[in-house]
């Protein structure tokens, strides 16, 4: 008769078969017998967190650099609902963690026992799958189905929550073999005849852009190599989504700058005034498309995803291909190269006109910020970031506000997998326990959390984490005293009313960062702001930067409520389009 | 509506609305049933009537069938949205006025009246092929098999006459003809 091995060590097995690294953890009542099994496995480093939620967005930080699914350990009840943040936010980002949590003994399940929660029901919505394993002989099995759902498809989060008396439980283990090919529910039947009607579509546009999303990024660092070469060679415009940034190189000129609420003029107008839009791995979220029913009206669309429910979810398309972002416009690629000749020539005549259009739009320079000597723009603050870290390669993170959208807006990225942000659910708290998951996948590079003051006090308990393991995260916060971009919106659209926007009492952040134990910067001047920027990054250790910024600044452009793509609100240095004031007041 | 303020998105007109009737195969697992419906009140759906029972117990499937409304749009997401689920192994979907599949619920009717009035029921029952399951000198418990319309004006005709209990199943449904959805 072959070994038996107790569910805690079964755990482990598979994790070790599953190649997993690190977790993501805390340990509580109902974990224990698995924390009692962690020291037999040095292959496995259990990272400890302060809070389950920083576990969760380190886990996503993790599997958003590095590419392999974040796996996360808590405990049953609190533990459980604590990590739920994380896990809506990597259900609506598509990004894979695996999270095992304890449960209570199964004798108890149902009675209110202490530290009892319904944890497979509560997270049942935020989950791919979940599963509440209940005899021992399926452990095996279910743990290696988590990793094949989270990980395949549309990635995702799941859950195995697992009662105590599991894993103590006895059963055997054989030794996993990883499928070569995956199936199961992932789509990848995509025709021949579908990418013929693509290559039609983009022979017979005047005015094209494409439009690119997170799902570029999450099929694999090879998918950005491939869009490279498919944009070059069609020579159409570029765009992208904030999940999408990085894919295509931002400082390449074919890149017209992130789309949406925020994005640039071009960008918006183009998808507005377009005669084809080509959706490679997005999913029309409301911050893009503006007003539905006067979304891109003139355009032929076309939507490439591996998720056959978010094609005419939102926006009727006319051709659909549902596959891997990197196999679709691989094969368009080939059919490219074998028929068409001097496609690439005849391409850039047909849309010179366009191309002469979008320039006319960029002279807006709509990210255009008028400058100051006394206060730090925020703006100027990200810029000089991005000028300052473009030689070495830099991991972004970032809390949610105004921040996230002056990073996006500002820096630059050209590699895939150095952009991580909370896209979908819009987590402020994400970037700090992010840049430590970043971190641990990448211990030699710069990781830096762009932040907000206010976001960043949310999860800040995680400092001392990253204190821990040494980890040198920069977390640079642009110190408003307010939540920004709810300012914002009460400014344009709430008559002022600034209700609860405004932190009357916040820590002093060079004091906090050394109570944890790292470097704290504080910089209120423009001229100290370059060499303070270098202190942090030559700092070899953890360092909490707090950026005084003009506390006034809005964050623009901006699609205002309800308003399609071409009605953009400029910023201020084009006072002649600025319609915050006036006339303008009756637009939003 | 007045001025929308700091509202993103406005609604759109609401498209015609379809009924449809949803036939789910799944693994007869446990909370596969919650995952289903959470998939509907988390969405947004609407579910008219649900029926479900185990179909083959040594593959251990289930058969969901689910009667709802929805613009065609809202229709296409929830079998595609429904085919995600890990435990859903096929989905069939089916207008309600589609002459090839057979629909029925079944109801359990108790009317407690004379012999007379219990008599007129019965009459009024004959073609959706009545079963009377208990009798006794004030009452009887009828099974009738019928469409929900029918039931409905059933019920309401049976009033009068002493109908004092209704039970009814969800709606389900089955092809004609030889062939099966695969």
């Amino acid at each position: 008769m072959s070994k038996l091995y107790t569910g805690a060590e079964i755990v482990f097995k598979c994790l070790e078969d599953q190649e997993v690294e690190y977790i993501f953890g805390y340990p509580g009542g109902a974990v224990l017998p698995i924390y009692d099994e962690l020291k037999n496995h040095s292959s496995i480093k259990h990272i400890l967190v302060r809070h389950e939620q920083g576990a969760g967005h380190a886990a996503e930080g993790y599997a958003r650099s590095s590419g392999k699914p974040g796996v996360v350990l808590v405990t049953s009840g609190p533990g459980a609902t604590n990590v739920v943040t994380a896990l809506t936010d990597a259900y609506m980002d598509s990004i894979p963690l695996v999270c095992i949590s304890g449960q209570v003994p199964t004798h108890l399940i149902g009675t209110d026992a202490f530290q009892e929660c319904d944890t497979t029901g509560i997270t049942r919505p935020c989950t791919k799958h979940n599963w509440l394993v209940k005899d021992i002989k399926e452990l095996p099995k279910v743990m290696h189905e988590a990793f094949k759902v989270a990980t395949t498809g549309r990635p995702g989060p799941v859950l195995i929550d697992i009662p105590k008396d599991i894993q103590f439980a006895k059963t055997n283990y054989t030794k996993f073999k990883k499928e070569k090919k995956l199936n199961g529910k992932i789509h990848n039947k995509f025709s021949e005849d579908e990418i013929n009607q693509l290559i039609d579509l983009i022979l017979k546009a005047k005015k094209p852009v494409v439009y690119t999303g997170g799902g570029v990024i999450n099929s694999g660092p090879q998918a950005s190599e491939t869009l490279k070469e498919f944009v070059r060679l069609i020579g159409f415009p570029i765009t992208s989504t904030l999940q999408g940034l990085g894919a295509f190189p931002g400082d390449d000129n074919q890149f017209i700058g992130m789309l949406g609420m925020h994005g640039t003029y071009e960008a918006n107008n183009a998808m507005h005034d377009c005669d084809l839009l080509i959706n490679i791995g997005a999913r029309f979220d409301d911050r893009i498309t503006g007003k539905i029913d006067e979304f891109s009206p003139k355009s032929k669309k076309v939507h490439i995803d591996i998720d056959p429910s978010s094609i005419n979810k939102i926006i009727k398309v006319d051709l659909a291909i549902v596959g891997d972002v990197n196999e679709v416009i691989k094969s368009a690629i080939k059919k490219i190269d074998k028929k068409q000749n001097g496609l690439k020539d005849s391409n850039k005549q047909r849309i010179s006109k366009w191309w002469e259009q979008i320039q006319k739009w960029r002279t807006k320079d709509s990210l255009g910020f008028i400058n100051s000597d006394k206060e730090i723009k925020p703006q100027h603050a990200v810029k000089r970031l991005y000028e300052l870290t473009k030689n070495q390669d830099t991991f972004i993170t970032t809390e949610v506000g105004q921040h996230q959208m002056w990073a996006a807006q500002h820096y630059k990225f050209n590699k895939p997998n150095r952009w991580m942000t909370s896209g979908g659910l819009g987590t402020m708290g994400y970037g700090l326990p992010a840049a430590v998951g970043v971190q641990i996948a990448h211990p030699d590079k710069l990781v830096i959390d762009i932040a907000g003051e206010a976001s960043v006090l949310m999860t800040i308990q995680e400092m001392s984490t990253a204190v821990q393991y040494n980890l040198p995260i920069k977390i640079f916060i642009l110190n408003n005293q307010y939540m920004g971009m709810v300012r914002q919106w009460q400014e344009l659209l709430h008559e002022k009313n600034y209700s609860e926007s405004y932190s009357e009492a916040l820590p002093d952040f060079v004091k906090l960062a050394e109570a944890y134990g790292c470097k704290g910067i504080k910089a209120d001047n423009p001229d100290e702001l370059d060499d303070k920027i270098k202190e942090m990054i030559d700092y070899k250790g953890p360092v909490i930067f707090d950026c005084h910024v003009d506390p006034n600044e809005n964050c623009f452009p901006m699609i205002p409520s309800g308003k399609p793509h071409n009605q953009m609100i400029l910023g201020p240095s084009d006072k002649e389009e600025n319609k915050i004031t006036g006339k303008g007041k009756s637009l939003v | 509506m007045s001025s929308p303020k700091s509202a993103y998105s406005i609604p759109t007109k609401k498209g015609k609305l379809d009924t449809h009737i949803f036939v789910v195969w799944v693994d007869n697992e446990s909370g596969v049933l919650a995952r289903v419906v959470g998939l509907f009140s988390g969405r947004g759906y609407n579910i008219e009537s649900l029926a479900v029972a185990e179909v083959d117990a040594t593959k251990n499937i289930s058969r969901i069938t689910i009667v709802t409304t929805g613009t065609p749009q809202v229709i296409d997401q929830i079998k595609l949205q429904l085919k995600k689920l890990v435990p859903v192994h096929k989905v069939a979907d089916f207008k309600r006025e589609d002459k090839n599949v057979i629909f029925k619920e079944m109801a359990l009717l108790k009317i407690v009246a004379q012999k007379k009035k219990i008599d007129k029921c019965l009459k009024e029952c004959k073609k959706f092929n009545p079963v009377i399951l208990d009798k006794t000198n004030k009452s009887v418990v009828i099974q009738i098999t019928a469409l929900r319309r029918e039931i409905d004006k059933m019920s309401r005709k049976l009033k009068p006459y002493g109908l004092t209990s209704t039970s009814r199943t969800g709606a389900i449904a089955m092809t004609r003809g030889a062939q099966t959805f695969k």
